[in-house]
């Protein structure tokens, strides 16, 4: 309960805050299947929030629409409108990659490529060219490792394998990879899943500490986790969007009959 | 109260039903069963590989040694360059198989008439001469010196003395002898019957000859038409002959070629013996007996080849001579340079497999930077870009099929599509090469679409989320996961084409060819032809020939598969 009080100080802090990801009428099948239906949230900057759901609900698909990791299923097909800051992502015109390096994402599973800790937290840097010579990228790397809270435990062996690390240092490994191209948007798709409470509770304070320099999606299923983190929060059922609010408020005072009785337990 | 409770739980438990303890004795019965085939099996294989790999060893093992004569070689300046302008050309051409002839006969002192002296050329390889010109073309200052030179003997000495199975039992003689020489032939007469034993020997063998007689007369029975009654009659004949002279205790005999040599020898001297009584032999000298007179008791011997002449490829006449050689601490088993550094060869003692081994190394070399690339592009294609429709699908499929064709087809292919539309060379590795991609291309495909599916789709899925493009998520990561995989799928597909014969002979690549290959255009042959071709040969010592080049390729072949597996797990990474 005291968390939710802390997220509610700093939920109005920002009250009216700025928009950063919106999507109207979002419709997504799989082949046949209609995965989503008629989606439309706004997702404020800097800030974060969470989608919480029973499973198979869609958050994850909504979530992998934003920066369009759907392109890659072959039979996925996405209409209506998102866009982040105005830009329309679905438009042709748009370069993918470019998304990509705006919209970062963390993924459930740990997955460090079987690299150096260093290469791991370069590649990203090294693709988009954000680094002109060596010292550059050496900042880089150390900043994003400082900033996943992951620098001085893996100070002296940056050279070691990634894949060497914890299952909570991989995760953090992955987050400071992530934010090493300095994207806007960060899309996590239950980044805890996979660790034990120790390491949760280390991603949950990290997530706390980027959300005053980055937008967050966080998809979870812990409503725990939601109500620890996030300032908003969006409850999925079958691949509608039950209800979106504060986060405080979907906790205390859910509008629907469906939210209440997935926050108490009832189902899902 | 607890410790009954307790005693209660842990107790064995609630009672098992026949029924239920019968099946689960089935079950372990069935697994035990099961253990037991598994294990007859591996057993039988391992004893299968053993029992192979052994013979071939057994077999092959010898052809990596050759017996060598060491010989005084008097490098003629008259013989080879009488103009004594150390012209390349002249030293090229001169006769130096007289000069190794020379120094042999050198050796074996004392020999005299044409046929020992023959007998004696016969000992010396034929490519010995190419021994003495090598050598005086790398250093001409050799001529008109005296120099210890190893030659190479001939295939069918080199197999007699490997086998060593004709080596003579000798036995003292109790008694002395008079020898008398008149020139080649010899007499020795005995006090006593010291040749008794021999001679029942040789009578023993007459008999066994009148029984086979008898026996074949038996086969043709009582006979009906004049022709067989005419054979009946001249069987019966030569049998009764035989008879007589086998019963006849004391008569002396004739020792003919399909008898068991026998031999008396003393001093320095050898003489085979041609007719033999009890007390008295006559024969002819292999080796010089001097002027003869008397040989007191224990100083001659009488030796018995076991396998009469005529069943053998050397002589009496040959054996004496290698036995002098061997004698003077002149033959020597060395290790077989020459299997080594020889193209093919008529000669057993000259052929080597270089010609084969480049060829195969050439040939592989083709195939392997045709394969490759193309192979590895063709899978990262169809398993991360190609749309997945009808069309890939039944490229998928008959990539599968590709696999399976019988290689002699992708031969005929070859020598349709190769040689006689693009007319490239024929017998060429290049050739060889093109044929064996096709084998092994569908091989490196599947292999290398395994390797690429069996990466986490988590690696490339995080290299998409960080902005990277397909490409450089398959290139950057998947692929160099793959890798390994790939590598080992390449290196037995390969090992395949290493050992692949049938296509190759359909593009001509099973000539004779001595030349050891220096390009991929040049007319060569592979090592599989190679031990087939030899293998075709009837000369006996091209059977060692063939399970040594055996020997050879499955060394390749282990290092291959060796090279592979190191790969796999030096390359190996965990996720």
């Amino acid at each position: 309960m005291n968390d939710v009080e802390t997220m509610t100080t700093a939920g109005s802090v920002d009250a009216q805050p700025r928009v950063k990801v919106i999507a109207r009428g979002v419709d997504v099948f799989y082949g046949e299947k209609h995965a989503i239906k008629n989606l439309t949230v706004d997702i404020p900057d800097r800030a974060v929030t969470a989608f919480i759901g029973p499973s198979g609900c869609g958050k994850s698909t909504f979530l992998r629409c934003i920066n369009r990791m759907n392109d890659t299923i072959a039979n996925c097909r996405v209409t209506g409108r998102i866009e982040i800051d105005g830009e329309d992502v679905y438009d042709p015109a748009l370069d993918v990659v470019q998304l990509r390096a705006r919209v970062g994402m963390v993924f459930q599973k740990p997955n460090p490529f079987p690299k150096s800790v260093f290469e791991n937290v370069a590649y990203g840097p090294k693709l988009h060219g954000l680094a002109r010579d060596r010292t550059e990228l050496e900042e880089i790397v150390v900043r994003s490792l400082k900033r996943a809270s992951l620098f001085e435990e893996v100070k002296d062996r940056l050279n070691d394998p990634g894949t060497g690390l914890s299952g909570g240092q991989q995760q953090r490994l992955c987050i400071a990879r992530a934010i090493a191209v300095s994207p806007e948007v960060i899309l996590m798709d239950e980044p805890c899943s996979a660790l034990d409470p120790i390491a949760t509770a280390k991603i949950e304070e990290l997530i706390d500490e980027l959300r005053s320099n980055f937008t967050i999606v966080i998809v979870t299923h812990s409503m725990q986790q939601a109500a620890r983190v996030s300032q908003r929060t969006a409850f999925f059922h079958l691949g509608t969007l039950v209800e979106e609010g504060a986060t405080e408020q979907i906790f205390t005072a859910p509008q629907d009959r469906r939210t209440q009785d997935y926050i108490t337990g009832r189902f899902g | 109260m607890t410790d009954a409770a307790l005693s209660a739980s842990t107790s064995p438990r609630r009672p098992v039903s026949a029924a239920v303890q019968a099946r689960l004795k089935a079950r372990y019965r069935a697994e035990r069963r099961f253990r037991a085939y598994g294990l007859f099996a591996l057993l039988l294989t391992s004893a299968f590989v053993v029992a192979l790999l052994g013979d071939i060893l057994v077999r092959g093992l010898p052809s990596f040694w050759q017996y060598h004569v060491t010989l005084d070689v008097d490098y003629k300046a008259d013989v080879i360059d009488p103009a004594g302008k150390r012209e390349a050309d002249a030293l090229r051409s001169a006769d130096y198989s007289q000069l190794a002839q020379q120094a042999l006969q050198e050796a074996v002192p004392g020999i005299t008439g044409r046929q020992a002296r023959r007998a004696l050329s016969r000992l010396l390889s034929t490519g010995s001469g190419d021994t003495l010109r090598a050598a005086v073309l790398a250093d001409p200052a050799l001529i008109g010196t005296r120099q210890k030179v190893q030659l190479p003997i001939s295939a069918d000495s080199d197999l007699y003395l490997k086998a060593n199975g004709g080596a003579p039992s000798a036995t003292p003689g109790k008694g002395a002898l008079t020898a008398t020489v008149d020139g080649n032939d010899v007499a020795l007469t005995a006090n006593g019957p010291e040749f008794g034993a021999a001679l029942a020997a040789v009578k023993d063998i007459l008999a066994a000859r009148a029984r086979t007689l008898r026996t074949e007369m038996a086969r043709i029975g009582t006979g009906g038409s004049d022709a067989s009654k005419a054979r009946l009659a001249e069987l019966r004949a030569e049998a009764e002959k035989l008879e007589a002279r086998a019963t006849a205790k004391d008569q002396p005999e004739e020792v003919d070629g399909n008898m068991p040599s026998l031999l008396v020898g003393w001093g320095e001297g050898l003489v085979k013996i041609a007719r033999l009584g009890p007390d008295k032999a006559e024969g002819t000298a292999l080796l010089p007996v001097g002027d003869g007179g008397e040989i007191k008791a224990g100083a001659w011997s009488l030796r018995r080849y076991a396998v009469p002449e005529n069943a053998r490829k050397t002589t009496d006449q040959e054996i004496a001579f290698l036995d002098r050689l061997a004698g003077a601490g002149r033959i020597e088993n060395r290790f077989n340079t020459l299997f080594f550094k020889a193209g093919d060869s008529r000669e057993p003692e000259l052929a080597g497999i270089r010609g084969a081994l480049v060829g195969s190394f050439l040939t592989l070399l083709v195939t392997l930077a045709l394969c490759l690339p193309i192979g590895v592009m063709a899978a990262v294609y169809l398993e991360e870009f190609a749309p997945k429709n009808r069309l890939t699908e039944i490229i998928e499929v008959n990539i599968n099929n590709l696999a399976a064709v019988p290689s002699i087809v992708f031969g005929l292919l070859g020598l349709a599509v190769f040689l006689n539309f693009f007319n490239l060379p024929r017998s060429a590795p290049l050739v060889g090469g093109l044929v064996l991609a096709l084998l092994v291309l569908p091989t490196i495909i599947i292999a290398a679409r395994a390797a690429i599916k069996a990466v986490p789709p988590s690696i490339k899925e995080a290299a998409l989320g960080l902005g990277a493009s397909h490409q450089q998520a398959v290139f950057h990561h998947v692929l160099p996961l793959a890798m390994p995989g790939i590598m080992t799928g390449t290196i037995i597909g390969m090992a395949h084409a290493l050992g692949e014969t049938a296509p190759l002979l359909m593009i001509g690549m099973v000539a004779f060819i001595v030349d050891i290959p220096g390009g991929i255009t040049d007319a060569a042959t592979v090592m599989p032809v190679q031990i087939y071709l030899w293998s075709d040969l009837p000369e006996q010592a091209f059977k060692a020939k063939t399970a040594g080049a055996i020997v050879v390729l499955l060394a390749f072949l282990f290092a291959m598969n060796g090279a592979a597996i190191w790969l796999r797990k030096r390359f190996e990474r965990r996720w």
